[in-house]
């Protein structure tokens, strides 16, 4: 085990507590910059996102914290497009990546998701067998041989670290598994399709400390690869997996900073206030 | 502070658990549980009974047998043709109803604006109140002279042509009432059942499962046919047994439409008959205690039957397959 990584029992709700990976440099190189977002979620509401300026670094970790309804996961269902799904939801700025505005109206929206791919809160497996589960999201994409799609299939569980636990049932239905075991495999199905950038929505919300320990661990080895944004509501998540941390209020991003730095010496008193619990 | 005293409410003496009284309630609702089963029972013992003449007199044969003659002294009885009618012309109507009722459904829950969604889903409500003898009457005058003068006159010589299935659709029909028409009405008549129930399970798969397969980058298809459908595939086919449960025993605009002509219908535009409609054509007609009733009553349980495979079968089809 990393040592970094510390079991939720351990880890207490102090300052002390929030053993932040003080060795990470954060990169200089940032796969998505985010610019002067503004979001609504109908006309005439208020903005859910105010002015928003990130920079998501390339192959680390971003951990998005901040009380209900601050705006991190408005943010992230701007990112891979997904508030486009309901009429009146407008995002106006810029998200860049790759030289592209990825909130134009010319942007193919299937092509980007297949890019940013995503984990939400409550795992989401779906009615078909584990093989098929991860099949799905592939054969959107690309035209695989019977041999390559197996191989594929194999791999993403690998890198799910859920292979060993389902390689004898590949045929048996995903509903079974465990709660932790179907969000591994939505992390495999979503790695299958082998996006850029993965974006968490509180992927260990709904699971016991074990499964979100290993979920935890597994965002740590997928970084070598993927850029990777997690909002969580739990302070030690995000100081136990992210390299920046970003804290947002009210639609408003008040700090961003390494996350040694967030914790330990917060430059805003707001963050100073919401990381040691007096309010939110 | 000092303990005050409060003094302990009155008790009054313990009842006994109404036992007698819940025994009755139990033996009301059993009552009323077992009084479907024994309704359904006395409903196919009847009918059986009722045609067990005619079984008796033409055996087996009566099933596939196509001759169908109430003259007296001559009488003869086959349900072949009826049978026949009852089956193509409500698979014909499933045929042309489900996918206008997957595209309503679809429509109405993932592409509608929200101030379109209640009218047309109460307009399609609506459509299911209508009683069937106006479908009956509307298909008579409307549907019959549209199909006659638009589909089978207009291009039923060139689908004539077409080598192997061209039977499909030669007809020397000049009357216009049809198995083509007697389908069409049928699947206006079942579509707002099968729309509404594609429509309320669509409803019920959760946003996040959507949202799910959308982030892998599925189109608006994909979702539904990749997962939308998956899980709802058992509702799915109800909704369309449900359909197809009425078509088989839909028996007054059918009867307007199809021509009730005692023959197989070789072509779409052929007139025939189904089972519901001989009865209703030749129930008021047949004397008590003849034969022609005994035979109208055995098809009439050849329907029960019918229509109890068909849910049979689908519920064959619709078993798990995932362990």
């Amino acid at each position: 085990m990393n040592d970094h990584i510390q079991p939720v029992a351990e880890a207490g709700p102090s300052m002390s507590g929030l053993q932040a990976r003080s060795s990470a440099k954060l990169n200089s190189v940032a796969r998505i910059s985010v610019r002067n977002l503004d979001f609504v979620y109908a006309d005439g509401l208020p903005k859910a996102l105010k002015g928003i300026n990130l920079d998501i670094p390339d192959r680390q970790v971003t951990g998005m914290i901040g009380p209900s309804g601050c705006g991190k996961s408005t943010l992230l269902r701007v990112l891979n497009r997904m508030y486009s799904l309901y009429p009146g939801q407008k995002a106006t700025g810029e998200v860049m990546m790759d030289g592209r505005n990825l909130i134009d109206a010319g942007v193919d929206i299937n092509e980007l998701r297949s890019k940013i791919g995503m984990v939400f809160q409550k795992p989401t497996p779906f009615p078909m067998t584990i093989y098929e589960n991860i099949a799905f999201g592939v054969r959107l994409h690309e035209k695989l041989s019977k041999s390559q799609m197996d191989q594929r299939v194999e791999w993403a569980l690998s890198r799910a670290a859920i292979w060993g636990e389902v390689k004898d049932r590949l045929n048996t239905n995903a509903m079974g598994l465990s709660g932790g075991q179907q969000q591994r495999l939505c992390i495999a199905r979503t790695i299958a399709v082998r996006p850029e950038v993965i974006l968490f929505d509180e992927p260990t919300s709904a699971l016991d400390p074990i499964s979100t320990l290993k979920i935890e661990e597994l965002i740590d080895e997928l970084k070598q690869d993927f850029t990777i944004v997690i909002v969580t509501h739990n302070m030690q998540q995000a100081a136990r997996c992210a390299d920046q941390v970003a804290f947002f209020y009210l639609g408003e991003l008040i700090e961003v900073s390494p996350a040694a730095e967030m914790f330990t010496a917060p430059k805003e008193q707001k963050t100073q206030e919401y990381i040691t619990g007096r309010f939110g | 502070m000092s303990v005050t005293t409060i003094q302990a409410p009155p008790v009054g003496a313990r009842r006994k658990p109404g036992e007698l009284g819940d025994k009755i309630f139990q033996a009301m609702c059993m009552g009323a549980g077992g009084f479907v089963l024994i309704l359904l029972g006395a409903i196919i013992v009847t009918l059986f009974l009722g045609g067990l003449p005619a079984f008796e007199r033409f055996g087996a044969e009566f099933i596939w047998g196509t001759v169908w003659d109430p003259v007296e002294g001559q009488e003869e009885f086959g349900a072949g043709v009826s049978i026949l009618g009852t089956l193509t012309s409500s698979v014909l109507a499933i045929i042309f109803a489900v996918p206008v009722a997957f595209g309503i459904a679809f429509f109405l829950t993932e592409l509608s604006p929200q101030w379109l969604k209640r009218p047309l889903g109460t307009a399609i409500e609506l459509l299911a109140a209508v009683p069937s003898i106006i479908y009956g009457m509307w298909g008579l005058f409307i549907v019959v002279p549209f199909v006659q003068m638009n589909i089978q006159f207009a291009f039923g010589d060139q689908l004539a042509a077409i080598p192997l299935i061209g039977f499909l659709f030669e007809s020397t029909n000049f009357a216009g009432t049809s198995l083509f028409s007697a389908s069409i009405v049928l699947a206006i008549m079942i579509l707002p059942f099968i729309a509404a129930t594609m429509r309320d399970v669509f409803d019920q798969v959760p946003p996040v499962y959507k949202e799910s397969a959308y982030g892998l980058g599925a189109t608006r298809w994909e979702v539904m046919t990749g997962v939308v459908i998956p899980y709802t595939r058992i509702s799915v086919v109800g909704g369309i047994m449900l359909g197809l449960g009425r078509a088989l025993g839909e028996t007054m605009a059918v009867t307007f439409v199809i021509g009730n002509a005692n023959r197989i219908a070789t072509s779409l535009f052929d007139s025939t008959t189904t089972i519901a409609s001989v009865i209703a054509m030749e129930f008021p007609e047949s004397l008590s205690g003849s034969l022609q009733q005994s035979a109208l009553f055995a098809i009439g349980f050849l329907l029960f039957v019918i229509s109890f495979f068909v849910l049979a079968l689908s519920r064959y089809l619709l078993r798990p397959r995932l362990k």
